[in-house]
């Protein structure tokens, strides 16, 4: 492309950033920081490990007020993902309880969970899950590594597009696990209120629900509330995305094949216009 | 036109009884394409194959998907998580989606350059137009179909404004839902439409090609073809030009759906819907934008409502505003400035809608709003007759030999031969 040509380019591209730049979400809600993830750019990839370890956070301490229902057990061994072996996943599984039926006299009944289910949610419904919080909802956690973002502005924007920085929902939950403040002086929460410097409007009806030394690492990882929001936002990362790996694996073979055909395409282009003159 | 000569005796015998191949080779291998074209000319080939790559997506996800309130959210998370390869097919339809803007906005801006809409084009500009709204109801169905936060309120938003019209404006609206808010209904009929405008999209491009070839392509000169000196045959020509152009597209598109796909999407509608929760702000997909902020610019819901349309429909009598002889902006000193005045309204118009409608941001709005229709309806036709138009070449062969002054839309393919 000329010169013009490309500068055409990024003129667009600055539009499109710009019109992503532009919404606003509430106001207040410090800016997430960014933070560094293994699987961000172009040859990312899941840590195994600590989508292992963030499992582990979500079941012993989210997983009491969060579902997690469009994730199945059986992904938790897929490739691109924790990797658990089959065996693991099974024992899993079997830990949990999940409501079948009906069964051959009308009942509805409880069994032992396998591969194939997907993780019960903790409360039967919303309303009920309300009826637990004075009206508040925890939501499932199935996306939303995916459905929280933060403003960037515009420069921001535009150098995400060519970074390619798409970890703004791992960013948010990273930083609302471990944003939790005293309120600022004259402010005075009423019961089950509490003060976060990243939730929009900073008073959030989930307690904090992480703290130093919690949860159990048997691999030597710091057990520090620092370390259990990076392990379960990434966790949750997966959860939204399982074929990232994937996706981002077959984007670079596609890319090569493109860049290859458009120098074959190139060259005879110019072979062919050659005798046009 | 040259003949085809068919060997085989079966496909002789079958072109004897339906011509369609000696129809194709007129229109694709032998049909005459100016020489000069440039870099520019290549979208319209892009968005052909955008519109299949839609519709071929389209069908699959249809396999899969569920148009009801209560599956539609889960039903698309399905496609993600455990059909094979449907991540990959959603991201391109939904990308898909946003490139197919990309390629028709810059499609559309070439023609207003080029003079593309003049005689004998009128009526292939119009059908253009008729694509652009059928393109922008199917995408905004389409957007509902996921059934998220923004899926909702969206179309909330953008069915309340017929409620502007008036005296019958509340029935119209409540007979557009199928009942007394956006519910089941509405995204079933949605969908249904957003099945089938693809294929109405899709007859009004054959039309849109076949009043291309029985007119002839404009060029970057804007003067007729004269002899067929001043011409090359599309295959291999253009074909090969237009497929390079097409993979460097593609590229662009690749980046957007492996890398990126959720760049141009908005994190909300991840949420599932909850017509009991509005969003902090409701936005439309980007390509809507530069209308939205049209629509919210003017004070009156109906004035909103009459300017956002007419915004668009104003294109439909382009060629009889503009009333300079010369077609190309090459030779138009004026044209040429207020052409990019006019792009540079546009995208500050994209931005403004995406802002929230409030302060700083209204007035400069309505100034933006004020000055698009300015210019179609007061700039055009002046220039007509205030403009000194530069001296026009003889004829396209001369001009790919010398001449070949400032050009912002370089005829780059002309100019290094
Ligand atoms: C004691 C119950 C409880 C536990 C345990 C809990 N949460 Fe929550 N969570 C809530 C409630 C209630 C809300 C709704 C808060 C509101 O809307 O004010 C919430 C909201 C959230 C949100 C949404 C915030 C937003 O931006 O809307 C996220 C994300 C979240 N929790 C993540 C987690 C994670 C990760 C864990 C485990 C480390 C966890 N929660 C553990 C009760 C809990
Ligand atoms: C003019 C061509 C088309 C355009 C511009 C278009 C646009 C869109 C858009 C913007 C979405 C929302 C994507 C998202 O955010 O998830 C969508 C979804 C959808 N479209 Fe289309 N579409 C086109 C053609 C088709 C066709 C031909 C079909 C079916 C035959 C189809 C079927 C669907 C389905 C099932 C969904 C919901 C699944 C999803 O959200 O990913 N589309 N479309």
């Amino acid at each position: 492309m000329t010169v013009r040509g490309s500068a055409i380019l990024v003129a667009a591209v600055a539009a499109l950033a710009l019109s992503q730049a532009a919404p606003a979400p509430a106001a207040e809600a410090a800016k997430p920081d960014r933070q560094s993830w293994s699987f961000q750019g172009p040859f990312g990839h899941y840590d195994r490990a600590q989508l292992q370890r963030g499992l582990k956070v979500y079941r012993e301490v989210c997983q009491a007020c969060h579902g997690l229902k469009l994730v199945a057990f059986r992904n938790l061994a897929e490739t691109g993902g924790p990797e658990f072996s089959e065996g693991q996943v099974k024992t899993i599984a079997s830990e949990y309880k999940i409501q079948d039926g009906p069964n051959d006299k009308g009942e509805m009944f409880e069994r032992d969970g396998r591969p194939s289910d997907r993780f019960p949610s903790p409360d039967a419904n919303e309303q009920a899950a309300r009826a637990r919080f004075n009206g508040s909802y925890p939501p499932d956690l199935s996306v939303i590594a995916k459905a929280r973002s933060y403003e960037v502005g515009l420069p921001g924007a535009l150098a995400d597009f060519f970074r390619q920085y798409q970890e703004h929902g791992p960013d948010y939950l990273q930083a609302l696990l471990t944003g939790y403040q005293e309120p600022p002086a004259g402010v005075t929460l009423p019961d089950g209120q509490y003060w976060n410097k990243y939730f929009p409007g900073n008073r959030i009806a989930m307690s904090q629900p992480l703290q130093d030394g919690q949860v159990s690492y048997t691999d030597g990882t710091p057990e520090k509330l620092d370390q259990y929001a990076r392990d379960v936002s990434a966790f949750l990362m997966w959860a939204a995305e399982p074929h990232l790996e994937q996706r981002k694996r077959i984007g670079f073979q596609v890319m090569i094949f493109l860049i290859i055909f458009a120098g074959l395409m190139y060259f005879t282009k110019k072979k062919v216009w050659a005798d046009a003159h | 036109m040259s003949e085809l000569n068919l060997k085989n005796p079966v496909l002789r015998w079958f072109e004897a009884r339906l011509p369609i191949m000696s129809f194709m080779h007129h229109s694709f291998v032998t049909y005459p394409t100016p020489r000069n074209l440039n870099y520019w000319w290549t979208f319209g080939g892009i968005l052909t194959v955008m519109l299949i790559i839609q519709i071929i997506t389209g069908i699959v996800l249809v396999m899969h998907y569920t148009p009801t309130t209560a599956d539609a959210f889960n039903s698309v998370e399905h496609i993600m998580r455990d059909v094979n390869y449907g991540w990959l097919i959603r991201y391109v339809h939904s990308n898909g989606a946003s490139m197919f803007f990309i390629a028709v906005y810059i499609h559309i801006f070439r023609g207003l350059y080029y003079g593309s809409y003049k005689d004998p084009r009128e009526v292939l500009w119009i059908l253009g137009v008729i694509i652009l709204l059928l393109m922008m109801a199917t995408a905004f169905m389409g957007y509902v179909l996921p059934w998220g936060q923004m899926s909702f309120w969206g179309a909330t938003v953008i069915t309340n404004l017929f409620s502007a019209i008036p005296g019958v404006g509340q029935a119209v609206v409540t007979w557009l839902w199928g009942g007394y808010s956006v519910d089941n209904p509405t995204l079933q009929r949605f969908f249904a439409l957003h099945y089938l405008l693809p294929f109405v999209i899709f007859g009004v491009v054959i039309l849109h090609i076949w009043a291309l070839h029985h007119v002839g392509q404009n060029n970057p000169t804007g003067i007729d073809v004269k002899s067929n000196k001043d011409t090359v045959p599309f295959t291999p020509y253009a074909a090969t030009k237009d497929n390079f152009a097409l993979i460097l597209f593609l590229m662009f598109f690749a980046y957007f759906v492996f890398y990126i796909p959720n760049y141009l999407g908005h994190a909300d509608n991840y949420i599932p819907a909850n017509p009991l929760q509005t969003p902090v702000h409701i936005v439309p997909e980007w390509y809507l934008l530069p209308f939205y902020a049209i629509l919210r610019a003017i004070p009156s819901k109906l004035g909103g409502v009459v300017a956002m349309f007419a915004s668009i429909l104003v294109l439909v009598f382009v060629p009889w505003l503009d009333t300079s002889k010369v077609r190309s902006a090459r030779y138009r000193p004026m044209y040429k400035q207020f052409f990019w005045i006019l792009v540079i309204c546009c995208i500050g118009l994209g931005y403004l809608g995406a802002k929230p409608a409030e302060g700083v941001y209204v007035i400069a709005a309505r100034i933006l709003t004020f000055y698009y229709f300015l210019h179609f309806l007061v700039i055009l036709p002046l220039l007509g007759y205030l403009e000194k138009p530069k001296n026009v070449p003889p004829s396209i062969a001369d001009s790919v030999l010398k001449g070949r002054e400032s050009d912002p839309m370089p005829a780059r393919a002309g100019a290094r031969r």
